[in-house]
């Protein structure tokens, strides 16, 4: 940890501080997360694409990195802002510290400043850009800032997809399995697929280009349209090809996945101020009325007003009343907006994946 | 909840070791709780000190004793609907128990609240626990629940030693310990059965080493699960939760580790069905550099292995430090969830917007420091063990581990020591060093002296087992220090000192300037801390929360309050002679602030209390009670800057902690409430006051301060022996001392010079007589005093230790008018605006021969009796202090000078004392203060209240059985008629050979044992430990180092949980109740007394 570094957002507001990881410049949309531990997994969770993040805990670094708690092949974020970077981690697991952890993947890291004050800062105006970077001055990053362009107008999908489809080995090899499982992979996080196949299904994840013809061609029991980055709004094309599996197959949709079968439906998405971000978040099963307390990683959201072709409400959001989960009147599609494979964050809602599989043993027969 | 309308809450009785204000805070949390949902509360509790027992928070309060009897009258009495086991601590738990396994809650169809019965039994009873746990495949260690020496010894035997014994139905550990030999094995278990309700203790494999986490965790009827906090103590598994330096949220664990205990909480309050909250203790694989030495069948072990330690089906110590680290209401949610509300339907009222249904977000990190009572029992065992010892705890909230944990250091209120101190008797001659880093209260010093040595902070993880994550936070501490050291102080380098927590008294030592320099220097470069908001969720709603910490970044949250305002300093950690009281009176004066139209704006570093509950006061500030940090919060709430418009500071209710802030606040010119620094200072300064009374004909004990040994022995001589002596401004009777002759006296200048080099040793005439003790209110024309209280024992023990009775009935009318003239002239002289409390001892000459009165004390602040004497009276005290200091004038508040009308009932006030936890400390009663609590007893008779007072406080004799004496030749003629009214009584008479002589001439039965333990058996101690007496009266034979055999009687008693009085007025005033019949006493709700 050596040079300075800013933040400079694009409504003028500069924080310095030091620089610590790759000493570079990186732009992005200025997110906070308020989830006190997973940072690793923050980090390589692919949803985060296109964004600099900032944890609302102040010490981070604290455990270090290890190989096991990654959500995906990469850092995907753009940048990481701190109040404290911790140089000496502990933990039996840790093999590594997090400044070399991004200095390997070229990403800037800015530690030392009032994460509070920024955070506040975004609550009352909202997310924004913002540039990270230990060369620039203020006065260049804020010009830099005004050509770039807007987080909402770039597809972060293609970005974050895989080239080719391939067979998830994570889980114990077996001789059977319950149901052969697809995954659309538009930013996937690792532990869904951990946990599909701990629950005994054949994983093959796919890129989310691939077509409704081709999935179709691989003969799933059901289809899970994976979480990912960005506007819901850029992504006819993955649209297009969910069209394709509605109804004829069993359709999981987490997150981003959830926001697509919304508007496959017809239905319109809206930006949140500032997301929800975090690991605290009460939701509500309406079929059960129990609350559970979710992982969550969004920017955008369903507009219930806008709900159409049989889509019905299946989870709300205790905190603000949006929507957090769909099932479909007929067909076998349920969808939620939170991350009930957690990681990071509690473990509670894994209840969605049984009643997923449920879903499909009853439409295998 | 259907047909709930009235329910009854059981407080949790006096402030002893491991319960203490925390269950004020709760309870009273939770009456409110039920009112606001339209149920009457009935409650009961001993404990007069409690804002519980106040009217306003429970519709009907009785202060009675923590029996089932009294209970079951109460239930007879009050029909009501509920019982709400759970706030009351253990005391309350386990009383509720008891309510049930008698059928009374059947016979009179009371429910359980919250958690049922068998729940609390299945998580108590520690073989259920194991039992329910391996049913749910959690993982628990391997261990036997034993009821027999024998059983525990071929468990031993079979998979070896060390072991923890840990009790059933106990408190903080009581009974219970590691043992690493058989010997120690028998005698722990021994005294483990003893201490068990149920007979019964657990023997365990030992899992010394191990990371020790703990869960808040919270579940509804519906079955809606959330966790509140998770903690991280930083003393590894071996030290009590409440004696360990924890931190929130936890430090070192990953997200899957976190998860995984999460996951493990969730499960097993469903299994328990808890409607409520719980604590979950678990122990957690350690780091490598810890396992090394501490678990080494872990170290290559694949994932992280824990276990599963304990819960408890309650609030708890550690439910209230995590209400105060969240901002997270965990009684008063609690409460709503026993009353049948949802997690869903309860408003989270910190943000005002969300739901109490989720999990708070911190975005600082907050430390907790036990505060233990060794700096009062220097001779204690102060080793820390699975037994807590720690009277009270300090809370600092920071954006940084470094910062917080200075900060806490500072909130202890030890002396003025911060991390710097070191331990003049530590040394680390030719490399090997001999600092105390095994587990004691020491440790944390201990551990930046040896990194200031240069100690590797690897080398000592693995050596304390705490995990390096904190030595290497530790070790950035010494490294500023260095850098204070060594570099000229510039912005940079302030800016990095206070960004880690340096004191501005810190930062000049090791600058060598004076501390007021670095203020200046601070003003001048613009470096001054920020206050921020604890709101439950990391900034990402607008929380309403008026709850505020320091700390030094950018921006500032706590814009000065508008309007008039006054802050209210409260008391800090709770130590001995700085109880809940000075709580209680904090808390009285911010509400008569709202009353009178003033913001009321609290500063207090005790997370246990109600005070720093964020809805006591309009503004609360968590931060240590030091000049720096007030004269920071003054500094911040100041808006304009001119003198005039300064806000006010409170300082008469915050015990002497507030009262040290005088002069440091009145140098800053910043206002002080009520009686000035002058006055304060006049009345405290013994040399000062000594001519102010000389000055006012009022007598006072003859004395002066000396300096050196030579002096004190001379005067002494011209004073005649006994003296008392004791180093000035002294707080509990600290280093006070009665020495009967020259060499007692000299060895006692030895060790107190040492004591406290700034300040002179004062000697006075040590007077034998009857202590009586006034409270009284001065507006500067009028003093009103409440009430007169006489203490049984007479002076020589402490006034905090002694039984004091109101109203004082053994007075003549003439020693009466004598005391309130004195009190009037006294606080009208002095000037006092506000309270104060004097201590006076009556001389009685022969019969006829009119008695001599003098004034032992002045505190110009509330003292310890404010809550008894405002209940007993009915005259709100603080509430017309607070007033008076904010100028309406006594007869305004229709009151006038004198004694107020006495009434007609009695009420007594007896100390608690927890000296059961205290191993190696003798627990004669002597002019140090030794008690951690009190009760009281009120009814309409002397002898009733006095009954309930002795049961309450666990004095009272069963009505036979066999007394044991030994008595120092000095008393043995006063205890003979004492000794013949239990022998009369038909009591058994056990006594030491020269007492038992003296019994056999006076032709009593007596069975004489050998005094001496090595003469022959049975001796003394084993007759106590044996049981074969209920009860001991000992007088000591004087001096700082009693008799070992009269120090072994004491303790025997003591382990053996049978009262042992060591005033013969204490037992006197037990045969009196004895030989009145003591069971029949009233139990009737306060206000009916007051009625009467
Ligand atoms: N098996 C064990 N090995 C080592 N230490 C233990 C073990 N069980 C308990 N302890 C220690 O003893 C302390 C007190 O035990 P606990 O059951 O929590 O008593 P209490 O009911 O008084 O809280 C714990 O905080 C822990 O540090
Ligand atoms: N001159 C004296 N003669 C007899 N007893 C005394 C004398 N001075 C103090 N004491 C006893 O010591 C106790 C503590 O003394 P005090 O001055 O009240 O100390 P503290 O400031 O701790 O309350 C008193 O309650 C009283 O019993
Ligand atoms: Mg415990
Ligand atoms: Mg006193």
């Amino acid at each position: 940890m050596s040079g300075k570094a800013i933040l400079a957002l694009v409504d003028g507001t500069v924080y310095r501080g030091e620089a610590f990881g790759a000493e570079t410049t990186a732009f992005g949309e200025i997110i906070f997360i308020t989830s006190m531990t997973g940072y690793q997994e923050m980090l390589t969770d692919p949803s985060f694409a296109g964004q600099i993040v900032v944890p609302t805990y102040p010490l981070i670094g604290n455990y270090g990195i290890n190989p096991d708690d990654v959500e995906s092949a990469k850092i995907q974020v753009r940048g990481f802002v701190l109040r404290e970077y911790c140089p000496v981690p502990s933990n039996r697991r840790s093999e590594g510290t997090l400044e070399d952890y991004l200095k390997e993947a070229n990403i800037p890291g800015l530690s030392g400043i009032d994460t509070r004050s920024l955070t506040r800062h975004i609550r009352s105006k909202g997310v924004m850009m913002g540039i990270l970077t230990s060369d620039l001055t203020s006065g260049e990053a804020l010009h830099e800032l005004k050509q770039l362009p807007d987080y909402g107008d770039t597809d972060f999908v293609r970005e974050v997809s895989i080239a080719n489809a391939f067979e998830w080995e994570g889980g114990q090899k077996r001789q059977t399995y319950r149901y052969n499982m697809v995954i659309v992979d538009m930013g996937l996080r690792f532990n869904i697929a951990r946990i599909l196949s701990r629950l005994g299904c054949r994983v093959t994840v796919v890129p989310c280009t691939f077509s409704s013809q081709e999935i179709l061609a691989m003969q799933p029991d059901g289809v899970v349209l994976s979480p990912g980055p960005g506007n819901p709004a850029l992504l006819d094309y993955a649209i297009e090809n969910i069209k394709g599996l509605l109804g004829k197959k069993p359709v999981l949709g987490i997150c981003l996945g959830h926001q697509l079968i919304g508007r496959a439906f017809g239905a319109d998405t809206f930006k949140l101020k500032f997301g929800h971000r975090g690991a605290n978040h009460p939701v509500c099963d309406l079929a059960t009325g129990k609350v559970h307390i979710t992982s969550q990683n969004h920017g955008y959201a369903i507009d219930a007003d806008t709900l159409k072709g049989g889509l019905q409400v299946s989870h709300i959001n205790l905190n603000d009343g949006t929507i957090e989960g769909l099932r479909h009147s007929s067909m076998p599609i349920i969808s939620i907006q939170y991350h009930a494979e957690g990681s990071p964050g509690p473990q509670d809602n894994t209840y969605i994946f049984d009643r997923f599989l449920q879903m499909v043993s009853e439409v295998k027969g | 909840m259907a047909g709930l309308s009235k329910v009854l809450v059981i407080g949790s009785g006096p402030i002893i070791i491991g319960q203490a204000a925390e269950f004020d805070y709760a309870g009273a949390q939770a009456c409110k709780s039920l009112r606001e949902e339209g149920i009457t509360t009935v409650l009961v509790n001993s404990n007069p000190a409690t804002i519980m027992t106040d009217e306003g928070i429970a519709d009907i309060v009785y202060i009675e004793p923590l029996t089932v009897e009294v209970v079951e009258r109460i239930i007879e009495r009050e029909r009501p609907e509920g019982l709400l086991p759970t706030l009351g601590g253990q005391t309350g738990l386990n009383l509720a128990v008891e309510l049930a396994d008698t059928g009374i809650l059947d016979k009179y169809n009371v429910r359980m609240l919250g958690t049922p019965l068998e729940t609390i039994k299945k998580a108590e009873e520690r073989s259920l626990f194991k039992q329910l746990i391996l049913e749910i495949g959690e993982p628990i260690p391997e261990s036997v629940t034993v009821n027999t020496v024998g059983e525990a010894r071929e468990f031993a035997l079979s998979i070896g030693l060390p072991l923890i014994v840990r009790p059933s139905y106990t408190l903080g550990g009581t009974g219970g310990g590691i043992v690493h030999t058989m010997a120690e094995l028998e005698a722990t278990v021994e005294n483990g059965l003893a201490s068990s309700m149920s007979h019964q203790v657990l023997v365990e494999r030992c899992l010394l080493g191990w990371k020790e986490i703990e869960y808040e965790v919270m579940r509804d009827a519906a079955d809606n699960c959330i966790t509140i906090c998770n903690m991280e103590n930083i003393d590894p598994m071996g030290v009590h939760t409440g004696d360990s330096i924890v931190v929130a949220p936890s430090q070192t664990l990953t997200d899957k580790e976190y998860q995984m205990l999460r996951s493990a909480s969730l499960k097993i309050i469903r299994a328990l069905r808890i409607e409520g909250g719980c604590n979950i203790q678990f122990a957690l694989t350690p780091g490598p550099v810890v396992a090394r030495k501490w678990a080494p069948d872990q170290l290559n072990a694949d994932g992280s292995q824990y276990y599963i330690i304990e819960v408890n089906p309650r609030v708890s110590r550690s439910s209230a430090l995590a209400s105060k680290a969240t901002g997270y209401p965990i009684a008063r949610v609690a409460a709503k969830i026993a009353a049948g509300k949802r997690l869903d339907e309860i408003p989270n009222r910190v943000t005002g917007k969300t739901m109490a249904v989720f999990e708070p977000a911190l975005d600082y990190c907050v430390i907790k420091i036990p505060r233990w009572p060794f700096d009062k029992f220097a001779g204690g065992d102060r080793t820390l063990g699975s037994q807590m010892k720690a009277t009270g705890e300090v809370m600092a909230i920071e954006r940084c581990f470094e910062a917080g944990l200075q900060k806490a250091v500072r909130s202890l209120e030890i002396g003025r020591r911060s991390l710097l101190w070191e331990d003049k008797s530590w040394s680390d001659a030719d490399g090997h060093i001999n600092y105390p880093l095994h587990a004691n209260d020491m440790r944390l010093w201990a551990l930046m002296a040896a990194l200031r040595r240069k100690m590797d902070p690897e080398q000592l993880a693995e050596q304390t087992g705490i995990d390096p994550w904190f030595l290497h936070k530790m070790s950035n501490i010494v490294k500023l220090e260095q850098r204070l050291l060594s570099e000229d102080l510039n912005p940079e380098l302030l800016w990095q000192a206070k960004r880690l927590g340096f004191s501005d008294e810190q930062i000049s030592t090791l600058g060598d300037m004076l501390p007021d320099q670095v203020r200046q220097l601070r003003n001048r470069w613009n470096i001054k801390p920020v206050y921020k908001m604890v709101d439950t969720c990391a900034a990402e709603f607008d929380a309403e929360t008026p709850y505020f910490y320091s700390t030094y970044e950018v921006e500032n949250e706590a814009e000065s309050l508008t309007g008039s305002k006054a802050v209210v300093i409260g008391s800090g950690p709770i130590r001995i002679g700085q109880g809940i009281e000075f709580d209680y009176c904090s808390v009285h004066s911010a509400w008569a602030l709202k009353e009178a139209g003033y913001k009321s704006i609290m500063v207090n570093s005790n997370p246990e209390t109600v005070s720093t509950d964020f809805d006591t006061s309009d503004r609360l500030y968590f931060e240590p009670l030091d000049g720096e940090s007030v004269l920071d919060i003054l500094e911040n709430e100041n808006s304009k800057l001119l003198v005039s418009a300064f806000t006010p500071s409170v300082l008469q209710f915050g015990g002497q902690t507030a009262i040290n802030l005088a002069a440091s606040l009145s140098r800053n010119n910043s206002p002080i409430l009520g009686s000035n620094a002058e006055i304060i200072d006049l009345a405290e300064d013994r040399r000062r006051f000594e001519d102010f009374l000389n000055h006012q004909g009022i007598p006072q004990p003859p004395g002066t301060g000396v300096t050196t040994i030579s002096q004190g022995q001379e005067v002494a001589r011209t004073l005649g022996y006994p003296v008392l002596v004791r180093p000035s401004y002294v707080l509990g009777g600290r280093g006070m001392e009665i020495t009967q002759n020259q060499e007692e006296l000299t060895r006692y200048m030895e060790q107190a010079l040492e004591l406290d080099e700034r300040h002179p040793i004062l000697i006075d005439k040590y007077f034998e007589g009857k202590e009586v003790e006034v409270d009284a209110v001065s507006d500067g024309t009028d003093v009103l005093i409440p009430g007169i209280m006489e203490h049984i024992e007479r002076t020589g023990v402490h006034s905090g230790d002694s039984i004091a009775v109101y109203p004082a009935a053994g007075l003549s009318k003439d020693e009466a008018n004598t005391l309130v003239d004195y009190t009037v002239r006294t606080g009208l002289a002095l000037g006092i605006k506000g309270l104060m409390n004097i201590q006076f001892v009556i001389m009685r000459g022969n019969s006829g021969e009119q008695s001599s009165i003098y004034m032992l004390e002045v505190n110009p602040r509330a003292s310890r009796t404010i809550p008894f004497i405002s209940k007993v009276t009915g005259v709100p005290m603080v509430r017309i202090a607070t007033k008076v200091m904010l100028g309406i004038s006594l007869r305004e508040q229709g009151y006038k000078t004198g004694l107020y009308g006495k009434k007609a009932l009695v009420g007594v006030k007896a100390p608690v004392f927890s000296m059961s936890k205290l191993t190696g400390v003798d627990t004669y009663l002597s002019p140090e203060m030794k008690s951690t609590g009190e009760v009281m007893g009120i009814d309409l008779t002397y002898e009733a209240a006095l009954a309930k007072a002795l049961i309450a406080a666990g004095l009272m004799l069963p009505s036979q059985g066999a007394l044991l004496f030994s008595i120092a030749d000095k008393n043995k003629a006063e205890a003979l008629p004492i000794i013949r009214g239990f022998y009369d009584l038909g009591y058994q008479i056990y006594a030491t050979r020269g007492t038992a002589d003296m019994i056999k001439e006076h032709d009593m039965d007596v069975k004489a044992i050998s005094r001496k333990l090595n003469e022959g058996h049975p001796n003394i101690v084993e007759i106590i430990g044996s049981g074969s007496v209920v009860g001991v009266v000992n007088t000591v034979t004087g001096g700082r180092i009693p008799l070992q055999d009269g120090f072994h009687i004491r303790r025997a008693s003591t382990e053996r949980r049978i009262p042992c009085f060591t005033s013969l007025d204490t037992a006197g005033a037990v045969l009196k109740v004895l030989s009145q019949g003591s069971q029949s006493y009233n139990v009737k709700p306060l206000s009916q007394y007051l009625g009467s």
